[in-house]
């Protein structure tokens, strides 16, 4: 009796569950309801079946409960019963079947006319491809990618040079446009997936895959990578902006070109010279950091990294924080940096000092600071700490030990990395968990310090 | 000359001399499922705690500075691994195949006993190559179970340098083993019959593993290839899965690979995987539904048919686990089709328990507990097949909890709790003693409804789009706190389960030297190996003279017959009948 009780009552909850939840399909921002309509559909054939066959179930436990002077009924088969129920079966299974199908047709093929737009995953992070004015895409090659190539794109193709490329966690659409979205990985599987979109697809090195969307409603939406890969799987987070179609037309204006990219000059260090004395005041002469005004050392980090920053302090991402004292001091110190060639020219000059390890200052336990150091930070930062460009991670052996801990313990209480235009800083808010304190900070620091 | 059944040949029988030779080198097929099931059951209990470890960080995500990123995902892949393969896969085939085959059929042991005996211990040797992947440098593959390339031999996996091949070298070991028992139990069902035993007259549960060893035989050489390539590509820079790639920024020497052509591979085997864990399940339940219901399995044959039909359907519907894999999107027309059709033989299978509850004399012993509870769980794991096998609602569903939870349901909690049914049910007979009944129901009552609080909510943060293998969510915009609540509550629930699993093993343990004595028949089966002179039976099973069948082994509440059940064994002139029910003339099929 307990068990058609419990049947009964797990049957309700799941009735009253799926009635009541308050998790549900994420409200939809593509035209493809027609998937939402096929699942449905299902729900109805599918719900139907538990309920039936369980209520029955647990009926015929109930009726046909233990009795001593009782017998079973001895009935080997019934073929005509069996035979009707194999034909409902049927029935359920093609109303189920074909509209998925014909709603499949539709997706795996694409309207004429849908724009075109690429996407790229690599660990982890995206970045976005616009076929420019001509709308064909140029060629790209694997061989190609360099840290001023990241794109991989063919030098030698026409197609290529009007390219937008977008290297940013954000994409833009315009609203009411057939998209066909074409996927492309570096490295390993990712895929692409925009709950809101409800299509998704991995995205396969080697081959480019595509899937299809026309999004039908302005606003933000969050990409996520949907298939595992890699220890940074979770924080592959992207973003896709649905736009009016002038939004979209100002903003894929503003965007780069290929060509753009090839005609960056390269920074002036003697111009970059004068602006650095202004840095070297706390920084010191030779970018090699003073502890006392918390200055980190300079000398010997990547450029990539510097002008990131330098960046981030001029547009508030970083030194906005309340509890970021430190940081507020740089913000007006970056902001009398003009322009991008401005930057360019500092992070010049700092390229030409040199680059001697930082004094040691932290001491800790090495051999447990390795222990968490190498399965979860040398991942990106390298097992000998000297940074990987490719996953924007820096490189922290030899530089300022005291500098590294207090950007580690403001990665765990959320003084840095919580902006949200921060998308490698918020990897890092995910990645520092694994210290548990303090100690466990100063211990991986310490071994920090004895990679140089 | 008379036809004698190779393991009926007086030669045949090496009767154990020492310990040695009784219960460590043993060749005797009841042995050997003890060790097969005890490393399986052993191992299992391990990725059960992997999979607490798991639920702590995906209910608290700050809380716990052990669970780093890295450990996340070689929790998620061993778990996943050890559950499906050293665990399910070990224990219905090498486990319940090895000690119900040879009795259920009337054979004396396996065919080939010595190979019986290699094939447990090169399965523990992949148990200890698995285990020893926790130990080298980088820890074990972190890849996820399913070992997708690039990812899982390149940098930015956990374990990606030792790891992996440790895992990749424990399959290969696993399948020689898994080959070794399969041709032994396929052999022995064909070959080791005793005389009345048709096909058509053999237990389900001999059915199921029957058919499920021959998929084994044909699916995992496509896993074993797989694994050799992959270790080639990792050692040999080989390029069967690598494409020409860049990781982290370096140029890798790989070319011309494809990495969806593993997957192809992977769920070649894959599929039909599921159902070598499955269609044992479907066999011993049927059994005990039958024994407890006291009343025919219904349907005999079309159980049969159905199992076989859902054996050869399984190998044609492999890429429904990769509709969203960048394969050619038009394989999804075909896959989506088969895999629906494979809907129906499935559905008839639970029909066809349900009638045989219907106007059954049901007992609602611990084994039949499980067994109900089983055909509630299997309702809703199947039915939930039935979007993600549909192409176009797997485009939102894949990937998400939604998977998660429905492979869980019909793939974890389903086949576990025939498990359970299993053990509860056969534990008589294999231990002569009894379990303790009050542990068996406290055991059934909290993991069922408990399995069913973990699963059945989690379906609906897949609706959401819950992404699935994420160490923490973060601020995830679309999934409101509430859904961050449920994860922590699944999470006490899934962990309040896993400690449940202990009256179990606490039970088997206690009974195991104090339970009572069982006798030799205490559900009243009908079906031979109940049958035996000796509980537990002896070595050689059957005493001097091998079992002759006079009937199938659904002979239950026959109408007129004194008992409610009849041996397959007994010859027609010894059942007794009431008085004025006539001779008995019983169910010949």
């Amino acid at each position: 009796m307990p068990l058609v009780v419990a049947i009964v009552f797990l049957v309700i909850i799941s009735v009253l569950l799926h009635l009541f939840s308050p998790w549900w399909l994420t409200p939809i921002a593509s035209n493809w309801s027609t998937i939402d309509d096929t699942i449905h559909i299902t729900f109805w054939v599918t719900g139907f079946v538990f309920i039936a066959v369980n209520l029955f179930m647990a009926y015929a436990i109930y009726k046909f409960r233990y009795n001593k002077d009782r017998r079973s009924r001895y009935e080997p088969e019934n073929k005509k019963l069996e035979a009707w129920l194999t034909g409902f079966t049927g029935v359920g299974v093609i109303a189920m079947l074909a509209p998925g199908l014909f709603v499949w047709a539709s997706f795996v093929m694409v309207p004429k006319g849908a724009d075109e737009v690429e996407v790229i995953g690599q660990q982890w992070q995206w970045s976005y491809r616009y076929p420019g004015a001509d709308g064909v895409f140029g060629t790209v090659d694997t061989a190609f990618i360099a840290p001023e190539n990241l794109f991989g794109m063919n030098p030698e193709d026409p197609n290529g040079q009007d390219d937008v490329l977008v290297e940013s966690q954000e994409m833009h659409l315009p609203v009411d446009r057939p998209v066909k979205v074409l996927l492309r990985s570096k490295d390993v599987l990712h895929d692409y997936s925009v709950p809101q979109f409800r299509v998704k697809m991995d995205m396969v090195p080697g081959s480019v895959t595509y899937l299809w969307l026309t999004p039908t409603k302005i606003g933000s939406y969050e990409i996520l990578c949907e298939e595992l890969c890699g220890i940074g799987h979770h924080v592959m987070r992207g973003r896709v902006v649905v736009d009016s179609q002038v939004d979209f037309n100002t903003w894929l204006a503003a965007q780069v070109t290929y060509a753009d990219t090839l005609v960056q000059v390269a920074g002036n260090p003697q111009i970059g010279q004068s602006q650095y004395v202004l840095c070297s005041a706390c920084h010191g002469a030779n970018g090699e950091g003073n502890i006392v005004l918390n200055a980190p050392k300079l000398a010997g980090q990547e450029s990539w990294y510097l002008k990131r920053q330098l960046n981030y302090y001029k547009q508030g991402i970083r030194g906005t924080h309340t509890d970021d004292l430190f940081g507020q001091q740089m913000a007006p110190m970056a902001a009398t940096l003009a322009d991008d060639a401005a930057i360019n020219n500092v992070v010049a000059y700092i390229q030409t000092l040199p680059n001697d390890p930082a004094p040691v200052t932290i001491q800790g336990n090495v051999a447990n600071g390795q222990a968490l150091f190498n399965p979860t930070c040398g991942i990106c930062h390298n097992r000998n700490g000297q940074g990987v460009w490719a996953v924007n991670a820096p490189a922290l052996s030899g530089f300022s030990d005291w500098y590294l801990v207090r950007q580690l313990q403001n990665y765990k209480s959320g003084v840095r990395g919580a902006h949200p235009q921060d998308k490698f800083g918020f990897q890092m808010t995910s990645m520092v968990n694994g210290l548990k304190d303090d100690e466990a900070i100063t211990d991986v620091v310490a071994y920090i310090n004895s990679l140089r | 000359m008379a036809y004698v059944p190779i393991a009926d040949q007086d030669h045949a029988l090496h009767d154990p001399q020492s310990f040695i030779t009784k219960y460590i080198w043993s060749q005797d097929h009841k042995v050997i499922a003890i060790q097969y099931g005890t490393i399986a059951i052993l191992v299992g209990l391990l990725a059960l705690v992997l999979s607490g470890l798991m639920r702590l960080q995906l209910g608290y995500p700050d809380s716990f500075s052990f669970i780093a990123p890295s450990n996340y995902y070689q929790f998620i892949t061993m778990h996943g691994m050890i559950m499906v393969i050293y665990l399910l896969t070990a224990l219905f085939l090498g486990g319940f195949g090895n000690y119900l085959i040879p009795l259920q059929i009337g054979a004396r042991d396996m065919v080939f006993p010595y190979l019986n005996m290699l094939s447990v211990w090169v399965y523990l040797l992949s148990v200890i190559i698995l285990m020893a992947s926790f130990f080298v440098p980088g820890g074990p593959t972190g890849a996820g179970w399913t070992l997708y390339p690039p990812q899982a031999i390149s940098r930015g996996t956990p374990g990606a340098d030792l790891g992996i091949i440790f895992m990749l070298v424990s399959l290969a070991v696993f399948i020689i083993a898994f080959t070794m028992g399969g041709l032994n139990y396929v052999t022995t069902v064909l070959q080791a019959r005793t005389k009345g035993m048709t096909m058509m007259r053999m237990p389900l549960s001999v059915w199921g593993i029957f058919v499920a060893t021959i998929l084994g035989l044909f699916a995992f050489p496509a896993l074993f290839v797989s694994a050799v390539m992959m270790t080639f590509d990792k050692l040999l820079g080989t390029s069967f899965f690598m494409p020409a790639m860049v990781s982290m920024g370096q140029p890798l020497g790989h070319s011309g690979g494809s990495p969806v052509l593993f997957q192809h591979l992977f769920w070649f085997f894959g599929h039909p995987e599921v159902y070598i864990v499955a269609l044992p399940a479907f066999g011993l339940v049927s059994d005990i539904l039958s024994t407890h219901a006291r009343k025919n399995i219904f349907g005999y044959r079309m159980m049969v048919w159905a199992i076989i039909a859902i054996g050869g359907l399984s190998f044609i519907v492999w890429a429904h686990h990769m509709y969203v894999s960048g394969m050619n999107p038009y394989f999804g027309f075909f896959f989506a089709f088969t895999t629906l059709i494979i809907a129906i033989p499935t559905a008839i299978k639970v029909y066809n328990w349900v009638l045989t509850l219907w106007h059954g004399n049901i007992r609602l012993t611990v084994p039949m507990l499980f067994a109900i509870g089983f055909i509630f769980t299997f309702i809703h794991g199947g039915l939930t097949g039935l979007f993600l096998g549909n192409v176009t609602v797997d485009l939102p569903l894949s990937d998400t909890y939604f998977v998660v939870a429905h492979f869980h349901m019909v793939m974890g909690v389903s086949p576990i709790l025939v498990l359970f049914a299993a053990i509860y049910h056969w534990f008589p007979k294999i231990t002569g003693k009894m379990f303790n009944v009050a542990l068996g129901k406290i055991h059934f009552w909290l993991t069922f409804i408990g399995a069913f609080a973990i699963y059945l909510p989690m379906h609906y943060l897949g609706f959401l789009g819950v992404p699935r293998r994420y160490y923490a969510m973060g601020n995830t915009e679309f999934m409101p706190d509430s859904a961050m609540a449920l994860n922590a509550h699944i999470t006490q629930v899934a962990i309040f389960v896993g400690i449940v699993q202990l009256i179990f093993i606490v039970n088997i343990l206690w009974s195991l030297f104090k339970g009572k004595p069982a006798g030799s028949n205490p559900w009243g089966a009908t079906s031979l190996e109940w049958q035996t002179p000796d509980t537990p039976p002896k070595h050689g099973n059957w005493g001097p003279q091998l079992p002759v069948v006079y009937r199938w082994a659904y002979e239950y509440s026959f109408p007129g017959a004194k008992d409610d059940f009849i041996p397959q064994n007994m010859p027609p002139e010894d059942v007794a009948m009431l008085d004025g029910a006539g001779k008995y003339k019983g169910h010949s099929e």
